[in-house]
């Protein structure tokens, strides 16, 4: 290649700065962050009691297995899969460590058992949906049911509580002591989503997952083992799902086999409210993340401000839906901004 | 030259069909006579589909007329054309595989006793007397599924006889047919021929052309060449104008290089039912072309050297070393880059921006300390970008939204980022215009200059003699001869990749 041809190529040098952060940072989701903080301000201002340190922290606790769940669950969906057995898989893994704490298994090994069950379960999905190529959306509906199964056959209706105080306690802990906002627990969301940005926006595999979920047959022609990433993915949503599911038994002192209930539906939907296309290769993490909080203070404000519950929930369908709606119509018009760009380009 | 007396049954003049800025057929004209058996003839994508589709009511044409038993028609859709007696046998037809045999010849008409319910009994009873005349016993009341694909057309025929179609349309009927039903066809094909239907006949075997037909038209590149009674004229004249192009003037190809080492080697390779016993070599230096018709394997055993597909036997080497099959991520680390047959659905992604299409393959090097920037994305597709002479208005735009051959040379800056030992590209200038295309004929010659060994698998003929050192020709999953630049010929070529060896 001898020859120079910089000043042919019309591209510019480099793409500004400001054009290069939005891409990385928030993509598409700048609507839904735009959308949380109009919440937040309307909420503030309208609802007493909204912006106090302790409703922030109680918005936090309340959101937390979401938060997380919603992690993994960005980047199954971003290769253009479905998990929708983390919210049995949350029950399952409480009632591991309820029925292990029983039968007078200290907490910790109970929680390192309850850690196990996920990643079996979640390896479990993965081999179904790669190894055998099976559709995520038909395996993890059967999971839902096989797993929701097993963790009610082993404890029945019954709870197991008296989980002792130092760990309860602990998932409860304020971080800068009484009266403020951000529970200690946060930091194991933080550290988690900080390796997940990094993975999703700053890796190589990062950049497959994307192309995975936008084009099959081209990753595959570029070198990409969907099979291989997809199945770690699936592992993870699994993993964090038994995460989840400690934090819950040992917030409410209680491992049940119906804890979580629905859950998978409420995590699912804060995903796509946070900018992520259900076919796969679009969205962002801090989108997601966004769109955890929005509903979460949606549904915090509107019951302080003694709304009843079916109102509360048709007000977050509406969000859903509207969230969903919106990012389309949005990308329609890029879509057709670049097009006419590159025709004037081509001219 | 003659064209027979009869008043044509179908006639086509002129006709012109374009999607976008794409020529598809410029010029196609064809007269059918009633009672002939017509042959068309040319090389892939000389817009016999295109002509075929026009007839079939599937596209309109832009301009040109088309003319049944005299009177002008234009075809909106393809329960039109069937209306008008017009009736087109696929290679392979697409039948109600859950419904009987009789079924899916009354589809859409079946009769109907008192109160609507069908008479199985007349429509088994009328589906066994078009069989009987068609001299084939097939059970009306069979399923559908299961039927061979000979079983299958001669049920499209049946269909047709019972629609009374003046106009029968085979295209390619034969490429899937074994020898014995290939002369039942035939015999059916000549009982309708006198009862004065007229038949339109597309294939690529010259024997079975000659046997069947009595006329044949030849079409090149969009337009209408000849037409000739074909007791006038011999198989090589036919290839002759199928071909005859003035290619050596069009290509920017360095003659004389010596080839040097060899960089892959390919040995008794084998898949069931797509390629056995390929075996070949390319060298450094080399640009080696790989030429056959459509659907002869070429591009299939380009995806079993990359890793894409598994294959059942035998080895391929890159510099001597063996190399795992079923597995591109080793394929790309020992030095192959493959830029596909399929621009937009396999070497692209189209919804990707520019840049990290560019770089894709490149991701991991790309990386510091595993974590990789935008900024060094963008950079380095710049630089695949220059030296390329990409136009796009942004790297950060949707490579959907360049023009082919823009996308073309993303495509190719993808893989010449990886620094390959050895290319492959599979039909590389298919669709683009003809300056990029000169542009990509330019680049495969300097890479091959620069030492990398090139596999250039194309169905344009003056590309393959234009471009390559040695040519390879595939025919039906087997490699049936290889000439070297000097003896490659248009005529020879097209002679071993179609059936005619002893009419030729």
């Amino acid at each position: 290649m001898t020859r120079t041809l910089e000043a042919t190529t019309t591209a510019p040098a480099a793409p500004s700065v400001g054009t290069r952060l939005r891409t990385l940072l928030f993509g598409r989701s700048a609507a839904i962050i735009a959308l949380l903080v109009i919440v937040w301000i309307i909420a503030s201002v309208s609802v007493d009691n909204f912006n106090t340190p302790n409703t922030l922290y109680f918005l936090i606790l309340d959101v937390f297995p979401v938060l997380l769940i919603a992690l993994p669950m960005t980047f199954v969906i971003i290769t253009g899969e479905i998990d929708l057995s983390v919210a049995s898989m949350v029950g399952l893994s409480s009632v591991t460590i309820g029925a292990l704490f029983q039968a007078g298994v200290p907490v910790p090994a109970a929680v390192a058992a309850a850690l196990v069950v996920g990643i079996v379960g979640g390896a479990v999905n993965g081999f179904l949906v790669t190894a055998l190529g099976l559709p995520s959306l038909a395996v993890t509906i059967g999971s839902l049911a096989l797993y929701r199964g097993i963790a009610v056959g082993i404890l029945g209706t019954t709870a197991v509580t008296g989980f002792p105080d130092v760990f309860t306690d602990l998932v409860k802990e304020r971080l800068f002591g009484r009266g403020t906002a951000i529970p200690t627990v946060l930091i194991v969301f933080i550290v988690l989503a900080i390796i997940a940005i990094v993975i999703l926006h700053f890796t190589g595999t990062g950049r497959s997952t994307y192309a995975i979920g936008l084009n099959k047959e081209a990753s595959a022609f570029s070198g990409i083992n969907a099979g291989r990433l997809k199945f770690w993915f699936f592992v993870a949503t699994g993993t964090v799902s038994a995460l989840a599911g400690v934090f819950w038994t040992l917030r409410y002192d209680s491992a049940r086999g119906d804890n979580a209930m629905g859950l998978e539906l409420v995590v699912v939907a804060a995903v796509l409210v946070g900018g992520v296309s259900i076919f796969g290769g679009r969205g962002s993490l801090v989108g997601v993340i966004a769109g955890v909080l929005v509903i979460g203070a949606l549904r915090s404000a509107l019951r302080l401000a003694d709304v009843s519950s079916d109102v509360i929930n048709v007000a977050t369908g509406l969000l859903l839906v509207v969230s969903v709606i919106v990012p389309s119509i949005i990308t329609a018009i890029q879509r057709l901004v670049q097009r006419r760009r590159a025709a004037a380009a081509a001219s | 030259m003659t064209i027979p007396d009869t008043p044509p049954v179908l006639e086509l003049r002129d006709v012109r069909k374009t999607f976008g800025s794409v020529v598809a057929l410029d010029s196609g004209s064809l007269a059918l006579s009633p009672g002939s058996i017509h042959a068309l003839v040319g090389e892939n994508g000389a817009g016999k589909s295109t002509l075929v589709k026009v007839i079939a009511g599937v596209h309109r044409r832009d301009s040109g007329s088309v003319t049944l038993a005299g009177s002008e028609v234009d075809f909106g859709s393809t329960a039109d054309a069937k209306d008008a007696g017009i009736a087109v046998i696929y290679q392979e037809p697409t039948l109600f595989p859950d419904l009987t045999v009789a079924e899916n010849v009354f589809m859409g008409r079946h009769p109907v006793r008192a109160g609507g319910a069908i008479d199985r009994h007349v429509m088994n009873e009328q589906t066994s007397a078009l069989f009987e005349r068609l001299g084939v016993s097939i059970d009306p009341s069979r399923q559908a599924l299961g039927l061979s694909i000979a079983d299958q057309q001669i049920l499209e025929i049946a269909k047709a006889i019972s629609l009374d179609a003046r106009v029968l349309v085979m295209d390619e009927p034969t490429a899937a047919l074994s020898g014995i039903e290939v002369k039942r066809l035939f015999t059916i094909a000549r009982a309708l021929r006198d009862e004065g239907r007229g038949i339109i006949f597309i294939s690529h075997r010259f024997d079975e052309i000659f046997d069947l037909c009595d006329t044949v038209t030849v079409m090149r590149d969009g337009a209408y060449i000849s037409t000739h009674n074909i007791d006038d004229v011999t198989p090589a004249e036919i290839v002759t104008r199928m071909v005859g192009r003035d290619v050596d003037t069009l290509f920017p190809k360095t003659e004389g290089t010596q080839p040097g080492d060899v960089v892959l080697s390919v040995e008794n390779l084998g898949s069931p039912g797509t390629f056995s016993g390929i075996t070949f070599t390319v060298r450094e230096r080399e640009i080696v072309g790989l030429a056959g018709l459509v659907g002869a394997g070429r591009s299939e055993i380009a995806r079993a050297i990359f890793g894409i597909d598994d294959y059942a036997s035998g080895v391929v080497r890159i510099d001597g070393n063996m190399l795992a099959k079923g597995n591109p991520r080793k394929a790309i680390a020992a030095g192959i880059g493959l830029v596909p047959e399929d621009r937009r659905q396999q070497g692209l992604i189209v919804d990707m921006s520019v840049a990290r299409n560019m770089t894709l393959v490149i991701r991991r090097s790309l990386a510091k300390w595993g974590l990789m920037s935008s900024r060094s994305e963008y950079d380095r597709a710049h630089d695949g970008a220059a030296k390329l002479r990409v136009k796009a208005g942004s790297l950060e735009s949707d490579a959907g939204t360049m023009s082919g051959g823009n996308q073309q040379k993303v495509v190719l800056a993808k893989w010449l980022a990886t620094n390959p030992r050895l290319l492959i590209v599979d039909e590389p200038t298919r669709g683009i215009d003809v300056g990029t295309k000169a542009e990509v004929h330019r680049l495969l010659d300097e890479l091959a200059q620069e030492g990398m060994a090139i596999l250039m698998i194309s169905s344009e003929l003056p590309e393959v003699l234009g471009m390559s050192d040695r040519v390879l020709v595939v025919r039906e999953g087997r490699l049936t001869a290889e000439f070297s630049r000097d003896e490659a010929t248009s005529e020879a070529v097209m002679t071993a990749a179609t059936r005619t060896e002893e009419a030729a």
